[in-house]
C-alpha cells in the first residue's frame, strides 16, 4: 500500500506532539517506574544502531563504500570527533571509494 | 534603560539556539537526502521537519514511506522512536511554575528535542518558556530548511555526490552512539546487539520480508525491554543526550 505523502506527515505529527505535550500537560510528577525508566534510556542508543546498519551500506552505489564508511566513521567517532566532522568524513570515504570502485 | 526578564530570556534563548540551529541544519540537510527519495518536495520536507522536529522520528517516516508502509505504521514507529520525549517532558512539567500560564505548556512542548530540551532544563530556578522560545525561533527554521535544502540537493546533483551525501546522516548516528559506547560497555553491547540483529532481520527469510519500519519498532522493543531489564539503570545515569 502506498499512502498520501501529507497524510504520512500528519500521522507522524499528530503523534510526535502528543508524546511532547501530554505529559507536560497532564503529568505532574517524574516517572517512578525503573523498568520504564530504563527502556526510554536505551531507546536513542538502539534506534539509532539499528537504524544505521544495514541501512548504511544500502544507501550507497557501491555497498563496500559503505562499509569502508562505515567502519571509519566509527573510528572517528571513538576518538572524539563531532558529529559535523564524523558526516563529513563518511561522505568524503563513499566518495572517494566509489570513484575507485565504480 | 532597564530591560525586562522576559525579553532577557528570549535573547538568552536566540543566542543559545544559534549553535543548536547551525548543528540542525547539517543535520536536516543529510535528512533531507532521504526525503528526497521519499519523494517529497522541498516544500513537503519544510513542512515536515517544521512540525515534526526529531531527526530518528523522521527519519523513520521517510523510511516507511520508501517501503510503502501503513500509516498505522508510522503512528507505531513514531509513538516508540520518539517516546523518549515522554521523559523530558514529564521532567520538563517540573521545570514550570504555577505562575507561569497554562498555555505555554503546549508551546514548549512543541519544541521538546534533545537539544532545546537540554538547554531549557539546564535553566536556573524555573524555566521561562520565552527562553524555549528564543531558541526554538532560530533552530526551527533552520532545521526545517536544511531539509528543504537537502532535497533540492538530492534532486540536483550528480548521483555520486547524491550517494556520499546519503552517508552523512548515517555518518552523524555513528557520532551519538558510539562516544556513549565508549564510555559504558552496556551500550556498547546493546550497539553490537543492534547492528547484528538489524542485520539478521534485513537478510533472513520471512523475516525481511516485514516492511523495514515494522522490523525496527520490533527491534528497538525488544532491544531495550531486554536490557532495560537485565541492566536497569540507576537514578543518577538519566543524562541529556546530545
Amino acid at each position: 500500500m502506498k499512502g498520501e505523502i501529507a497524510i504520512y506527515i500528519l500521522v507522524a505529527t499528530l503523534v510526535t506532539y502528543a508524546i511532547r505535550v501530554l505529559p507536560l500537560t497532564l503529568i505532574r510528577k517524574p516517572i517512578q517506574n525503573t523498568f520504564i525508566k530504563s527502556f526510554l534510556y536505551y531507546v536513542p542508543y538502539i534506534t539509532l544502531a539499528v537504524m544505521t546498519f544495514p541501512a548504511i551500506v544500502e544507501a550507497t552505489q557501491s555497498p563496500i563504500a559503505g562499509y569502508i564508511a562505515l567502519v571509519i566513521g566509527i573510528v572517528a567517532s571513538w576518538f572524539g570527533l563531532g558529529l559535523f566532522p564524523v558526516a563529513c568524513i563518511c561522505c568524503v570515504v563513499v566518495f572517494v571509494a566509489e570513484f575507485l570502485l565504480v | 534603560m532597564k530591560i525586562s526578564d522576559n525579553t532577557k530570556a528570549y535573547f538568552d534563548g536566540l543566542r543559545d539556539g544559534t549553535p543548536i540551529g547551525l548543528g540542525y541544519f547539517a543535520v536536516a540537510f543529510s535528512l533531507g537526502i532521504v526525503a528526497q527519495k521519499a519523494g517529497l518536495t522541498a516544500t513537503q520536507g519544510f513542512v515536515a521537519s517544521f512540525l515534526n522536529m526529531a531527526s530518528a522520528g523522521e527519519y523513520a517516516l521517510f523510511t516507511s514511506i520508501i517501503s510503502g508502509a501503513t500509516y498505522v505504521e508510522v503512528a507505531i514507529a513514531t509513538l516508540i522512536i520518539n517516546a523518549r520525549y515522554l521523559l523530558m517532558s514529564c521532567s520538563l512539567s517540573q521545570k514550570f511554575s504555577q505562575d507561569t500560564p497554562y498555555f505555554h505548556r503546549f508551546f514548549v512542548g512543541f519544541g521538546i528535542t534533545d537539544e532545546i530540551f537540554g538547554i531549557s532544563i539546564a535553566q536556573k530556578g524555573m524555566l521561562n518558556p520565552r527562553y524555549t522560545y528564543g531558541a526554538l525561533t532560530v533552530a526551527m527554521p533552520l532545521w526545517a530548511l536544511g531539509t528543504s535544502f537537502g532535497i533540492i540537493a538530492g534532486n540536483s546533483l550528480p548521483i555520486r555526490i547524491v550517494s556520499a551525501f546519503s552517508v552523512a546522516l548515517y555518518g552523524m548516528f555513528l557520532a551519538i552512539i558510539v562516544p556513549p559506547a565508549k564510555q559504558s560497555v552496556t551500550i556498547l553491547v546493546a550497539v553490537i546487539i543492534s547492528f547484528v540483529s538489524s542485520l539478521a532481520f534485513a537478510k533472513l527469510p520471512y523475516i525481511s520480508n516485514l516492511s523495514a519500519g515494522t522490523r525496527i519498532i520490533v527491534l528497538i522493543i525488544v532491544i531495550s525491554a531486554v536490557f532495560a531489564m537485565l541492566k536497569p539503570i540507576k537514578d543518577n545515569e538519566i543524562e541529556v543526550q546530545k
